[in-house]
């Protein structure tokens, strides 16, 4: 029975002693289930490459460059963020309720889920390791301006901050402001500055002088 | 503080466990963190809040699965280095490198049973009127200080009754502060099982918890 | 020294023993404390000062209505008329079990209580588990004690927040008519002071 050999991760991120133990657990998990039929060795490769190469914030980025250039889709984004994501082909797992947030020179938005790790995987792809540990999760809902600090962003005093914490299945997606000076840009250039923190509300867009 | 020492009312920690027989202590370490922990309180200077709030101040991680004397003995680790009593490198070699600090105060065997006997009583004279008489209805606020307090998470926000005038105490927010002993009314507050836990909660149980005045509202 | 099975978790066992050894030759060498303390706080709490001064001042209570009266008026004063007093319980309150009412004391935020009258608490008292469900499932808790009460009992957790310390009287038990206060505080276990028990009975004590 083939192992999923040539999908062993990157460790260099894991933490600790318990590391060879958690592989040695998930190999020995993989071979049973296999072993019993209960799952197919192509599935298995294929939910992982989907993820590792197909899907990913570049969905987010398209989205978020169109809506830039194209009042109607932008209205529509807002109005139904299902449905103008889905006409773009994301949508599925992850991605069946998506809600759209403008960020607007007054209103800051920002993501987050307290409980777990819900993020819009359609079109963000898997969420990062910090935005599902304890130091984001604990204080995204009560100290959100520490948290942009700690993303070495400051915003004026008096911007509304609104954090969502995503406690159902609706998922939230950040639509930043478009960074001056990209007048007559095309969308797939404009793509190229948002930035996967900016749509969740950690961050801002490149600017133009960033892409080089 | 929001920290991991506030559990009342937290899942997932499994059944309560007795031992039979249990020793006082588990461990001849335990024995002298436990002593010295008394101790060196008189020689740092330090109140009680300050090493309650010492305590909790772990990452709520290293707090959940600390033992208790772990807890203890990091906390008092941490007041010694804070005051500059010792350091890292001296307790990496076991072995004072530096003078030591003149201190007020350090506690004699002779003094032990004095002290002890003694303890820390922290009631207080005032010339102030306690705002809540028993059988008044009050609400604990809903704070969030990110220092040291004694309103736990799960009565935040929630109708209360006064079960009792206690007196004038010290009040442990100010004094874990360093701002001075700041003495307060404190109250016993009894709250209904439903209200801290819901409509599904069992009807004979209800819970109190000791409130300074500065938690508490009218309702 | 031998291995410690309370210290459940992930922090190197002997990385601590040195540390606290280290400690304790640091601030010795300094004058901060004096090695005489503390062995005599060490054997204050391991061999003085434990539950048998409480289940003293239970058994009086039973014997002696004055002072029973005495107690639940204002305890920090009856309870230091047997001697006991001082730190961590220089403020008590005793509780009166009842057949309508059982008390059950916990600190959810830490571990305070009443050490005059029952030494250090065990580890049960400081652990996660009772610290977590005495104030959201008594019952609960109760039965990891191997006792259920009436459903109607009303059950009081108070959450030792300040200074105040709580002691638990339990209900004298049947067929202990006559007995004297010795014989009595031999029925008067650490758990029953607390809540989280219920005294021996007569046919426990041979």
């Amino acid at each position: 029975m083939a192992h999923a050999h040539s999908h062993d991760h990157d460790f260099h991120h894991e933490q600790g002693s318990e590391l060879s133990e958690m592989q040695l657990r998930t190999r020995a998990i993989e071979t049973i289930l296999l072993e019993k039929g209960y799952i197919e060795q192509a599935a298995i490769d294929e939910l992982i490459e989907t993820y590792e190469k197909k899907i990913g914030p570049r969905n987010g980025a398209q989205v978020v460059a169109k809506a830039w250039v194209d009042p109607k889709f932008r209205k529509w984004l807002f109005e139904d963020g299902t449905a103008a994501i889905g006409s773009l082909g994301f949508g599925g797992r992850s991605g069946n309720h998506l809600v759209a947030l403008e960020n607007t020179p007054s209103l800051h938005n920002m993501v987050v889920c307290t409980l777990c790790s819900c993020y819009p995987w359609a079109v963000l792809g898997l969420p990062p390791l910090w935005y599902k540990s304890a130091p984001y999760r604990s204080r995204a809902v009560a100290d959100p301006r520490g948290v942009l600090k700690d993303f070495g962003i400051e915003l004026p005093k008096d911007t509304e901050i609104r954090v969502w914490d995503s406690t159902a299945e609706l998922r939230y997606m950040v639509v930043p402001m478009r960074p001056a000076g990209t007048e007559g840009w095309s969308e797939e250039k404009l793509a190229e500055l948002v930035t996967r923190d900016s749509m969740i509300g950690t961050g801002f867009p490149k600017s133009p002088k960033d892409l080089k | 503080m929001n920290g991991g020492q506030d559990i009342g009312g937290m899942d997932g920690f499994g059944p309560v466990q007795p031992e039979p027989n249990e020793p006082v202590f588990h461990s001849q370490w335990e024995k002298r963190a436990f002593a010295l922990t008394l101790a060196a309180g008189v020689a740092g200077g330090w109140n009680i809040d300050m090493s309650r709030f010492a305590r909790e101040n772990r990452p709520p991680n290293e707090y959940l699965t600390m033992s208790y004397y772990q807890i203890w003995f990091a906390a008092l680790e941490a007041m010694l280095k804070e005051r500059a009593l010792v350091s890292d490198d001296e307790i990496a070699v076991g072995q004072a490198l530096k003078a030591p600090k003149p201190v007020s105060c350090i506690l004699r065997a002779d003094d032990v049973a004095r002290v002890l006997y003694h303890g820390g009583p922290t009631e207080r004279e005032t010339k102030t009127k306690p705002a809540f008489k028993a059988g008044d209805r009050v609400r604990a606020k809903m704070m969030n200080p990110v220092t040291h307090t004694r309103l736990p998470r799960y009565v935040r926000g929630h109708l209360g009754t006064i079960d009792r005038v206690i007196g004038c105490h010290v009040f442990p927010d100010s004094n874990a502060a360093g701002a001075g002993e700041n003495p307060q009314w404190l109250y016993t507050v009894r709250f209904d099982g439903g209200e801290l836990w819901g409509a599904d909660a069992d009807p004979s149980v209800t819970v109190s918890v000791d409130a300074w005045e500065p938690y508490l509202l009218p309702a | 020294m031998a291995y410690d099975q309370h210290d459940h978790d992930r922090f190197e066992l002997s990385e601590t023993q040195l540390r606290v050894r280290a400690l304790e030759t640091v601030l010795t060498e300094k004058g901060y404390v004096d090695p005489a303390a503390l062995d005599l706080l060490i054997e204050t709490y391991e061999t003085k000062v434990g539950p048998r001064n409480g289940a003293r001042v239970v058994a009086k209570a039973w014997t002696d209505p004055p002072y029973r009266a005495r107690l639940f008026k204002e305890a920090t004063s009856a309870i230091a008329e047997l001697g006991y007093a001082g730190r961590q319980g220089e403020h008590i309150v005793a509780l009166e079990n009842t057949p309508k009412r059982h008390n059950m004391v916990v600190c959810t935020l830490c571990s305070c209580y009443p050490w005059p009258v029952l030494g250090l608490p065990p580890v049960w008292y400081k652990s996660a588990p009772y610290r977590s469900r005495a104030v959201a499932d008594p019952r609960g808790v109760l039965k990891d004690f191997g006792i259920t009460l009436p459903k109607d009992t009303e059950i009081r957790v108070w959450d030792s927040t300040s200074e105040i310390r709580y002691l638990v009287v339990p209900m004298r038990p049947p067929g202990t008519e006559g007995w004297n206060e010795d014989k009595l505080a031999e029925l008067v276990t650490r758990d029953s002071m607390i809540g989280a028990g219920l005294p021996k009975s007569p046919k426990d004590v041979k």
